[in-house]
């Protein structure tokens, strides 16, 4: 027996000779990271305690840093391609040859038709430089991957209250006792959720999640509601139907804050019904019910209507909410009538609706926090109602997404719960009405920038991207008909429609950070016979294609000229109150990337790539008067760039002085007195200003001195939507601008001003007998995209991912463990191993999101898991709906927004031989892969020891 | 063979906490990078970008469905490392001594110089939460961060293994069991803390807090009072409109 040994033992070992704080770039979320080094390589990652994002915490992928900043998959030089697209055969150039190769080919296209340019970004964190950029060049066809992402979300928010979820809000997490998610997997943002959620369950409050897959955050909710996939709105406008008639709805709020008292048109014949009555100052119109005549929404001691016909000047009207009441009240939206199609019983639903309204009216909550709104009322108190929402792209990647995001919206503002504690609440800069956003913009001038920002929120038909002929401006028909609220633009259309020459031929596809000859892409197959497809010359139908990557992702492989971006430890970045913000409820604050380790390689980041092509090719903005390059690189431009006089890519530290906050002019020394606070800036809101932003005086104030805002701006909930109804009254026949003939019915049905629902498309398609099931992708909490699968560490947790079956099926086909089934959509076939999972929707399929790979790309080796049994569903998803036999191209998304509808697949499955090889289908054959492999094994941390 | 101490000073250890933990996998992937570069060997990862990877995990989370009859399946996640058993069957099963478990606190840790990479400690271990390092041939374990809770090079509060300072949703606790005032003790009085397969009698230190009961249920009768119509002799939804204005 050998006796108790302890041996001696360094407690306080050394553990690196230096922290840098930057900002974590494994995901979207955007957490503050302590970088902690050693012999000048990373060590150890952890979150960084003083940051608003984490807080210290840091997910698995942002612990893995270490893995994937040193991935042998990185890029080491710029590439030409030298073989055929597709096969990844290159030739490491200068940057020189780089800069030169591209200019030849983009020079002309700029003197001459700058719209043969597409530059689409993908999960970039630059939009409002790489945008600058698109725009001094003079392109109209820009864009980042919204549109297959959320733009549903963010449009049905800003439509509706001047916000939406994630970037632009934030549960009252310190408040909140009744938080609901809809459509919430691993989607944004990710640890924020993950804090909040520890913080309800420490206090005991109630989580209810809808989805039809119970994990993740779903596992942990107290009620799941595993609904059926594209049926959210009908199930949240059926609890709005028990909230009207049982009368829990916050009248009040509804009439202080919203636009529901003003008077609509009633006047079927008028050119205008519909729209909201204004006086001759231009200000809405309500009825008010003690004087019983109009006045200007906003007058003094005003007593709106909420019900009644009224007749102001001859036009018969009634106040917006009585439209909204007639539309739920309706049976159509009762339980029992929605039930079925949600799967969810009637009771259920009814129970839902009972415990939102218990909470909100029956358990406000109140804080002694005296505030002024904007009418000059003075609030001894701010009174809240604790039910919160939180919804991604469950709802919002459906072909009805928008309109559902915009019903969530309606059911919270019906609660009185946006802006009050325990509610929802909005992060600076948001609020922000659609009054406060820009147009979209897209008039070309040869050799000269373009009009102005290329996306926005347009205010009726005529901000539509189409000429006089009806033909779209835009190569990825972002804003025409189709879809006109594209705020986000298409990417995902764009290779479709480029190789189509639809609505016209393009000479270069410009592209960064998008994978979308692979998992960013609907269709995979068919978007790598387009980009490799050639016409009767012999020529590629899409001429030119430079990408940027840090890694040997697929994408490269389809490219012809390759900048080699940094990893993110390796470069500059500013995460920008002018782009996608990292803001609080309670603060503003913006921060930075900078190289906290430099480049072994012939790399640039990006953006520095843009900076110095852009002076190349003599942009405005980019080069100064005498010619020369207006900034070395793309911290120069941070530091020195205006926007506006005095506002600038960063708020922090600005001024001579470096003490201006939000506005004052550049400062040198700014990038240095953000490292020196630990990768960031911070200002929090004073107490008085922190809720009911959109209608407090003393926020309203603030954001103004702060830059957010340049006047004062607060308005009201648009619930009944004017500027959708504009779009309605023009499918009516009504106005100059009209659409097709083809697209009228789409127009009417889609453009309600009220949130509505339809059936998703393809459901309503295709044959229903022949395609039963619903089939979903989740993305990993482990992985972001392709990143995680050359990351040795996360690919030992997802390296291969099976088809999820709910019982039903699984029993129904005679699955067993160990199985493979062919899944086919209307579209095509893929075949993949299966695995039983009871915790899921009766009736759908689930597998995790972009597990599989290309066999060569991100230096894994022929035979890794990926490559073999991991697959992507994205084979049986379609950027088009199935042909209708009237001619037209029909898109595969949301007819507002032009959202990818990927949520709205429908297959059938049946089980098949289990190959031999474990080898999914289809198996695409190999890319060469332009940087070496990995090594066969790692020993991290050896040379420490 | 090798013997426990009679007792331990303190019985460090964590709380984990099964109605909070999301399953994201946080703690595994920040147990990796500090343990690789920290006590002892590193933590290897062989064939790392080839077919089948397998590396040293201290920590690793499962994931489990339970199906109960009348109610929807359910998931757990189950992080799982070392419960720093008080009978630690791995120490005494150690022919060389390499295992132990430490007087002032309680760690069961391994002398990797010792370590004769037998095996037999894991082959004990009824929650199988030793590993074989493949490369180095030492036997692997979690060290609850011995090197991070008492390491005066880093700031004082984060003294905690690092799997607990990472934890996102706040599901994992670090403390001293043999004090009933500490927070571990005082979280698993009061949430029915559990011993993880107390029948193998290795009297773990760690805690497990069960998830709270759920409130779905497939067939609902009633769950709560339903929402009363408005009546319709008062005039329904536009009645209660009307009466609701009154008061505004």
């Amino acid at each position: 027996m050998s006796k108790h040994h302890q041996p001696q033992l360094n407690t306080s070992p050394h553990i690196s000779d230096e922290i840098r704080h930057t900002t974590c770039y494994m995901c979207a979320c955007r957490c503050g990271i302590n970088v902690h080094l050693r012999d000048g390589k990373v060590a150890y990652i952890e979150g960084n305690k003083d940051h608003p994002v984490n807080q210290g915490v840091l997910c698995a992928k942002g612990s893995a840093g270490i893995m994937q900043h040193y991935a042998p998959s990185r890029l080491k030089a710029p590439m030409k391609r030298v073989g055929e697209r597709g096969e990844g055969k290159f030739e490491e150039i200068s940057w020189d040859e780089a800069y030169e190769i591209a200019a030849g080919w983009l020079k002309p296209i700029r003197e001459k038709s700058p719209e043969k340019l597409a530059f689409f970004t993908g999960r970039d964190q630059s939009q409002s430089f790489t945008s600058w950029w698109a725009q001094a060049f003079g392109t109209p066809n820009y864009a980042a991957h919204g549109g297959f992402c959320s733009v549903n979300m963010a449009a049905g928010g800003i439509y509706t209250m001047g916000g939406a979820f994630w970037e632009f809000g934030a549960p009252d997490w310190e408040h909140t006792k009744l938080f609901m998610i809809f459509g919430v997997a691993e989607d944004h943002d990710s640890n924020p959720i993950k804090i909040g959620l520890g913080k309800l369950k420490k206090r005991g409050a109630k989580v209810i999640g809808v989805n039809p897959i119970r994990s993740g955050y779903n596992a942990i909710a107290d009620e799941w509601v595993g609904i059926t996939p594209g049926t959210d709105g009908l199930f949240i406008l059926s609890m709005i139907h028990e909230l009207l008639k049982s009368g829990n709805v916050d009248l009040d709020y509804l009439i202080r804050y919203t636009n529901m008292p003003f008077l609509v048109n009633q006047d079927k014949n008028s050119d205008e019904h519909g729209l909201i009555l204004r006086d001759a100052g231009g200000k809405q119109l309500v009825w008010d019910r003690v004087k019983d005549a109009p006045a200007a929404w906003d007058a003094k001691g005003v007593k709106p209507a909420m019900k009644g016909s009224y007749e102001v000047d001859g036009v018969p009207c009634t106040p917006a909410f009585m439209l909204l009441a007639d539309k739920y009240l309706a049976d159509e939206y009762k339980p029992e009538a929605v039930a079925d199609r949600c799967g969810i019983p009637a009771d259920r639903i009814k129970s839902i609706a009972a415990e939102l309204a218990k909470v909100a009216f029956g358990e406000q909550i109140v804080l002694d926090r005296p505030w002024t709104d904007f009418r000059g009322e003075k609030h001894e108190q701010m009174i809240g109602r604790p039910v919160s929402f939180h919804a991604m792209r469950g709802i919002s990647a459906h072909s009805n997404g928008f309109q559902t995001a915009r019903a969530l919206h309606t059911l919270q503002i019906m609660l009185g719960s946006v802006e009050v504690p325990g509610g929802f609440r909005f992060k600076p800069s948001y609020p922000k009405p659609v009054s406060a956003h820009p147009k979209p913009h897209h008039d070309v001038t040869p050799g000269k920038p373009l009009n102005g920002p290329h996306l926005g929120y347009p205010r009726g038909p005529e901000d539509l991207a189409i000429d006089a002929d009806g033909k779209a401006k835009r190569i990825d028909k972002a804003f025409t008909w189709e879809n006109p609220l594209s705020a986000h633009g298409l990417m995902h259309m764009v290779i479709s429609n480029a190789h189509a020459g639809d609505p016209y031929k393009i000479d270069t596809l410009f592209m960064y950070m998008a994978n979308m000859s692979w998992n960013s892409s609907m269709n995979t197959s068919g978007v790598m016979d387009m980009l490799t497809d050639k016409d009767e010359n012999g020529d590629y139908v899409i001429p030119h294609i430079i990408y940027s990557d840090a890694y040997s992702s697929e994408m490269v492989a389809f490219s012809d000229l390759i900048f080699p971006d940094t990893t993110y430890l390796e470069r500059h970045d500013c995460i920008s109150l002018l782009d996608r913000p990292i803001c609080e409820p309670d603060a503003i604050a913006d921060s930075i990337r900078w190289p906290v380790v430099e480049p072994d390689r012939d790399v640039r980041g990006f953006q520095t790539a843009l900076v110095q092509l852009g002076a190349k090719l003599g942009l405005p903005g980019f080069v100064n008067e005498d010619g020369t390059d207006k900034f070395e690189d793309y911290a120069d431009y941070i530091v020195s760039h205006e926007r506006r006089p005095g506002v600038g890519p960063l708020a922090g530290f600005r001024g001579k002085d470096g003490k201006g906050m939000g506005r004052g002019e550049p400062n040198p020394n700014q990038i240095q007195a953000y490292i020196d606070n630990g990768g960031f800036w911070i200002d929090h809101i004073p107490e008085e200003a922190s809720y009911f932003k959109p209608w407090n005086m003393d926020y309203q104030n603030y954001a103004v001195e702060r830059g957010l805002y340049d006047a004062v701006q607060p308005y009201v909930f648009d619930v009944y939507q004017e500027t959708i109804q504009k779009f309605r009254l023009a499918a009516e026949g009504k106005g100059d601008i009209q659409p097709p003939e083809h697209l009228r019915e789409q127009v009417h049905a889609s453009m309600d001003p009220l949130p509505t629902w339809w059936e998703p498309f393809e459901q309503a398609q295709v044959d229903n007998n022949e395609y039963p099931h619903h089939a979903l992708t989740q993305r990993p909490m482990a992985m972001y995209h392709s990143w995680g699968s050359q990351n040795a560490w996360l690919r030992q947790i997802h390296g291969h991912n099976p088809m999820y079956v709910p019982t039903d099926i699984w029993e129904a086909n005679n699955f067993e463990d160990g199985d493979w089934a062919k899944i086919t959509s209307y579209h095509g076939s893929i075949t993949a191993p299966v695995a039983l999972m009871e915790a899921l929707n009766s009736n759908t399929i689930w597998t995790w999101n972009a597990i599989g790979k290309r066999k060569g790309a991100w230096a894994l080796q022929d035979n890794a898991s990926e490559t073999t049994k991991g697959f992507l569903l994205n084979h049986l998803i379609h950027e088009l709906l199935p042909s209708k036999g009237d001619g037209q191209r029909w898109a595969n998304s949301d007819p507002v927004t032009g959202q990818a509808a990927w949520f709205d697949l429908r297959v059938k499955i049946e089980k098949t031989e289990t190959p031999s090889n474990l080898q999914s289908q289809p198996n695409i054959a190999s890319q060469e892969s332009p940087v070496s492999l990995g090594p066969k094994n790692v020993e991290y941390g050896k040379e420490w020891k | 063979m090798t013997t426990l101490p009679q007792s331990t000073e303190k019985k460090l250890g964590l709380v984990i906490d099964l109605d909070t933990c999301v399953g994201c996998h946080a703690c595994v992937i920040s147990c990796k990078e500090w343990n690789t570069s920290n006590y002892g060997a590193p933590l290897s990862d062989m064939d790392a970008y080839g077919a089948e990877p397998v590396g040293t995990f201290l920590n690793r989370v499962h994931t489990f469905e339970v199906k109960q009859e009348n109610k929807p399946a359910q998931v757990t996640h189950f992080p799982k490392s070392c419960l720093h058993c008080e009978d630690a069957p791995c120490v005494t099963v150690c022919p060389t001594g390499a295992s132990y478990k430490r007087v002032e606190d309680g760690i069961v840790l391994v002398n990797e110089s010792d370590c004769i990479g037998c095996g037999l400690c894991a082959w004990s271990c009824p929650y199988g939460a030793r590993e074989m390092d493949a490369a180095e041939g030492v036997m692997k374990k979690c060290t609850l961060c011995v090197d991070r809770i008492y390491n005066e090079n880093i700031p004082e509060e984060d003294r905690v293994p690092s799997c607990v300072r990472t934890c996102p949703a706040g599901a994992r606790h670090f403390g001293d069991f043999a004090d009933p005032e500490s927070n571990v003790s005082i979280l698993t009085a009061a949430r029915e803390g559990f011993d993880l397969m107390p029948e193998q009698g290795t009297k773990p230190v760690n805690k497990y807090l069960p998830p709270r009961p759920k409130t779905d249920v497939e067939q609902i009768d009633i769950l709560g009072p339903l929402l009363a119509r408005q009546p319709e002799e008062t005039g329904g939804f536009l009645g209660w409109l009307d009466r609701t204005l009154e008061k505004l």
